[in-house]
């Protein structure tokens, strides 16, 4: 069997007694493929292809605040507080008028649930207050007037910023919250059964 | 019935066609890939329906971890070597070349400035560990935040208007570390802010929903 190897010289397909092996050209491309799938996937799991988006937030100058605050009309305004543990209160009108202030059901508490919660009524209020006509006989706009108590968290915060944005709401402030509203959430925690004590979540 | 000789398929398939696709995509995700810098904390930002995409360049970026440290991160390399030299000068630091190197090409700094050289000396890990990592004073007594918002402006050179001041901050953050940074930007004069969110969908029956989803004449 002294075979010669003539599979690399051209001219060993003459002599019939040596026929040589044609060697196929194809290579065996799985393991390349396995490793081009294997990138591609690492690749597609560490890339982020979803950049972070933005709120753009425009604060009054402090000058400006006291005259806008004070442009507000009692029945236009729509006063949202947030409280610690995502809690939500609300009452209508900016609390000027003790009298209204008084009545039991002035300080209302809700959430942030989609159904049931301070959308609908940001939404009723905003109807509400679309029918009531200013001087000039067009639609008034309602204002809402968003205080966030020291207990509140900044994912509230973007809640309550982004039901404005979800409602269209043009026409909105954040002020300090005052010591009566402060007053006004602790007795309603109270009369809810809600421990005075700060139950948020530890800080760390 | 006449025999039919079925040619005998190879099972061997070619593969090249395949690979060229593989490969493409492996070039087009190894281009297009940018490795998200270090963070020195996680932070878990809230979700809003706005789309504004958040810019790469011209961003001062304030974090603010759940606990309420502030830190601070800017974009540019040069932006950022003039940024520590001018604070290097202005409050003394002494800073060697490490330390300002250690800057240029870190990602967030979060240190009251006095402990900035030390802070800067160490590394990731060690800052950490040692508990140096404290954020970037924000109350009233003592403001640094709005030194670092001063000198971020300063290094920017002649693109102040394209600038943005950027806040991401952790869902749990407290309120009233939020309204002491946002006091620190009012009393610079700085009135509009972004927020850094993620996006989520407007929920359904909304004035924003029914805006989205409204039939295009």
């Amino acid at each position: 069997m002294a075979e010669m190897d003539t599979s690399s010289s051209g001219g060993g397909k003459k002599h019939g007694g040596t026929k040589s092996k044609k060697q196929s050209t194809r290579v065996d491309m799985t393991p390349m493929v396995d490793l081009g799938f294997l990138l591609i996937t690492f690749f597609m799991l560490t890339t982020t292809m979803s950049k972070p988006k933005t709120m753009d937030l425009i604060m009054p100058k402090d000058t400006e605040n006291e005259k806008d605050q004070n442009k507000v009309k009692e029945s236009t305004a729509l006063t949202i507080l947030l409280g610690k543990d995502n809690r939500v209160y609300y009452y209508e009108g900016l609390a000027q008028d003790p009298n209204a202030s008084a009545n039991p059901d002035f300080f209302k508490a809700t959430s942030f649930a989609n159904t049931g919660g301070i959308r609908d009524e940001i939404i009723r209020k905003r109807d509400e207050v679309s029918k009531l006509r200013n001087a000039k006989g067009e639609p008034e706009d309602v204002v809402v007037i968003i205080k966030a108590d020291d207990q509140a968290n900044y994912k509230n915060f973007v809640d309550i910023l982004d039901e404005m944005a979800i409602n269209r709401i043009q026409r909105y402030a954040t002020v300090d919250i005052s010591d009566q509203d402060k007053k006004w959430i602790q007795s309603t925690e109270a009369a809810n059964g809600v421990p005075n004590t700060p139950a948020a979540p530890p800080a760390k | 019935m006449p025999k039919v000789k079925m040619p005998r398929k190879s099972t061997a398939i070619d593969m090249t066609a395949m690979c060229d696709v593989a490969f493409l995509l492996l070039t087009f995700f190894m281009l297009a890939t940018k490795f998200k810098p270090d963070e020195p904390v996680t932070v878990v930002t809230p979700s809003s329906i706005n789309t504004t995409l958040l810019p790469d360049s011209d961003v001062l970026l304030f974090t603010v971890d759940k606990d309420g440290r502030v830190f601070f991160s800017m974009d540019g390399q040069p932006k950022r070597k003039k940024l520590i030299e001018d604070l290097n000068t202005q409050y003394k630091l002494g800073l060697g070349d490490k330390e300002i190197k250690s800057f240029v090409t870190g990602a967030s700094v979060g240190a009251p400035i006095k402990d900035l050289k030390q802070y800067l000396s160490l590394s990731e890990d060690e800052r950490k560990k040692s508990g140096l990592d404290k954020g970037i004073p924000t109350d009233s007594a003592n403001n640094e935040l709005g030194a670092w918002i001063e000198y971020g402006v300063a290094a920017q050179g002649g693109s102040i208007a394209k600038l943005k001041y950027c806040i991401k901050a952790d869902n749990q953050t407290p309120y009233p570390k939020i309204k002491e940074i946002l006091d620190t930007f009012k009393k610079k004069h700085i009135q509009k802010l972004n927020l850094v969110t993620n996006l989520e969908e407007a929920p359904k029956g909304t004035a924003a929903w029914e805006e989205a989803n409204a039939p295009k004449k």
